[in-house]
């Protein structure tokens, strides 16, 4: 029996509501990544997580649980499952079975982005706990009637904060703020960028010349959605890097599959491993720029002998 | 027979989400698709907007496995928001087959 759509969408809507976000976690969870960094609270110009990287090892070993429940009689129990969700906070629970290993890897890459955004001259903040996710994975299951007043919060918030403009990490954070905020937050006025685009324009020296072969895995959000191809590949050549692209590249890139890893993790788990048969035709080291793309196409890959990692890694290796 | 909802052909007729009306299913966007769907979007958009409920019912798993990539809509000649479609079928169906908003 195929996972059962309604209660999973319930309980990620109930979460949502109640608790802020898809997928509860602990503060210390989502701004332990900026210890140490001294970034100031708040500003005119922040930086953005939305908590994508930090929700995904939550998320993770919540679907590999959901994906031993398919097809089996247990899914009967899941409506039960988001009344309990309810009253406990049964997914905060699913999340402490987060790998560590995910954990330290996430933060790394935003505070590597973080310290890119600083070495290029943007006087950078951040909202620690005021930062909040930005919903857009109800958005995408059709929840607006949840997402929107969500929506309505994160801007208050931002509002609160003085912030003007901010600059995201992943894709889908960009894309809810940058063109879905506006259609349903009355007077939304915030300036956003990814983090990649304010490179770009900024075009720092590299200090290093990488030498090396990196295939990219181009984002649909990033790439389809919001038009941003060329400044990951600007970013890598200027710092020496022979970049290699799939035949299924830029406007034309393949799916990782991970929209659907929630409901249809088999089938999410199929969609990555064709896109990685794709990219390897290309070469073994393979760079993404989302975490969804991250963890699920390494999901695909396990044992076929490529090496996965987000993009930031490279760019660190050169620009700082 | 499929059971025809005048309700659901109404509202995607008005709504300013949903625009299928362009297509004329000429089935580029099947072609390069991940999911390999062979009747979404033309199709299952066709149904909807006649009101066939009970065969968009029948298409629900499909409706929530779209990865709402955008692969058909890069090629699509008519510009068809296919993915936005999808999501607002989605949203349809929350509300009314799954009572998932109160
Ligand atoms: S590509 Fe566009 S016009 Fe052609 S069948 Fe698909 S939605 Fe219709
Ligand atoms: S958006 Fe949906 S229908 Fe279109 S190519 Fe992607 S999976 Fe297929």
């Amino acid at each position: 029996m195929p996972l059962p759509i309604a209660p999973i969408l319930g309980i990620l809507a109930d979460n949502v509501k109640q608790r802020g976000s898809v997928l509860p976690i602990s503060k210390k969870a989502a701004t332990g990544w900026a210890k140490g960094l001294n970034l100031p609270k708040g500003g005119e110009t922040v930086i953005y997580t939305g908590h994508m990287y930090q929700l995904i090892p939550a998320i993770d070993a919540m679907s590999k649980q959901m994906a031993m429940f398919e097809e089996s009689p247990i899914t009967k129990l899941f409506p039960l499952g988001r009344f309990a969700n309810k009253i406990v906070n049964l997914s905060f629970f699913m999340s402490l079975m987060a790998s560590k290993e995910m954990k330290v890897e996430n933060n790394k890459i935003l505070r590597n982005i973080a310290s890119l955004l600083k070495k290029s001259g943007v006087e950078l903040g951040y909202l620690y706990g005021d930062e909040m996710y930005s919903g857009a994975l109800i958005y995408d299951e059709g929840l607006d009637e949840v997402f929107v007043p969500h929506a309505k919060k994160v801007y208050a918030k931002l509002k609160k904060n003085g912030v003007k403009k901010i600059i995201t990490v992943d894709p889908h954070t960009t894309n809810m703020m940058r063109d879905i905020y506006p259609k349903v937050v009355p007077g939304y006025d915030i300036e956003v960028q990814s983090y990649m685009e304010v490179l770009a324009e900024k075009a720092p020296e590299a200090l290093k010349q990488c030498n090396k072969e990196l295939v990219i895995h181009d984002s649909c959000v990033y790439a389809r959605y919001e038009n941003m191809v060329d400044q990951p590949r600007e970013l890598l050549k200027n710092a020496g890097v022979d970049v290699k692209l799939p035949e299924l590249s830029g406007k034309s890139t393949h799916c990782c599959g991970g929209p659907i890893e929630a409901l249809f993790p088999k089938k999410a788990h199929e969609i990555a491993g064709n896109r990685i048969e794709q990219l390897q035709e290309q070469g073994q080291n393979i760079a993404t720029m989302c975490p969804i793309c991250l963890v699920n196409l390494r999901k695909a890959a396990g044992g076929k002998g490529c090496q996965l990692k987000d993009i930031s890694e490279t760019l660190a290796d050169a620009y700082l | 027979m499929s059971k025809v909802s005048s309700e659901l052909a109404a509202k995607l007729k008005t709504s300013k989400e949903f625009n299928a009306e362009a297509c004329y299913h000429c089935g580029t966007c099947t072609a390069l698709c991940p999911m390999g769907y062979e009747v979404l979007p033309r199709k299952l958009f066709r149904e909807a907007m006649l009101g066939l409920e009970e065969k968009v019912k029948a298409r629900i798993p499909e409706i929530y496995q779209c990865l709402l990539c955008r692969m058909c809509e890069e090629n699509c000649p008519q510009d068809v928001h296919i993915a936005e479609n999808v999501r607002y079928l989605r949203n349809l169906i929350n509300k009314e087959e799954m009572n998932l908003i109160k």
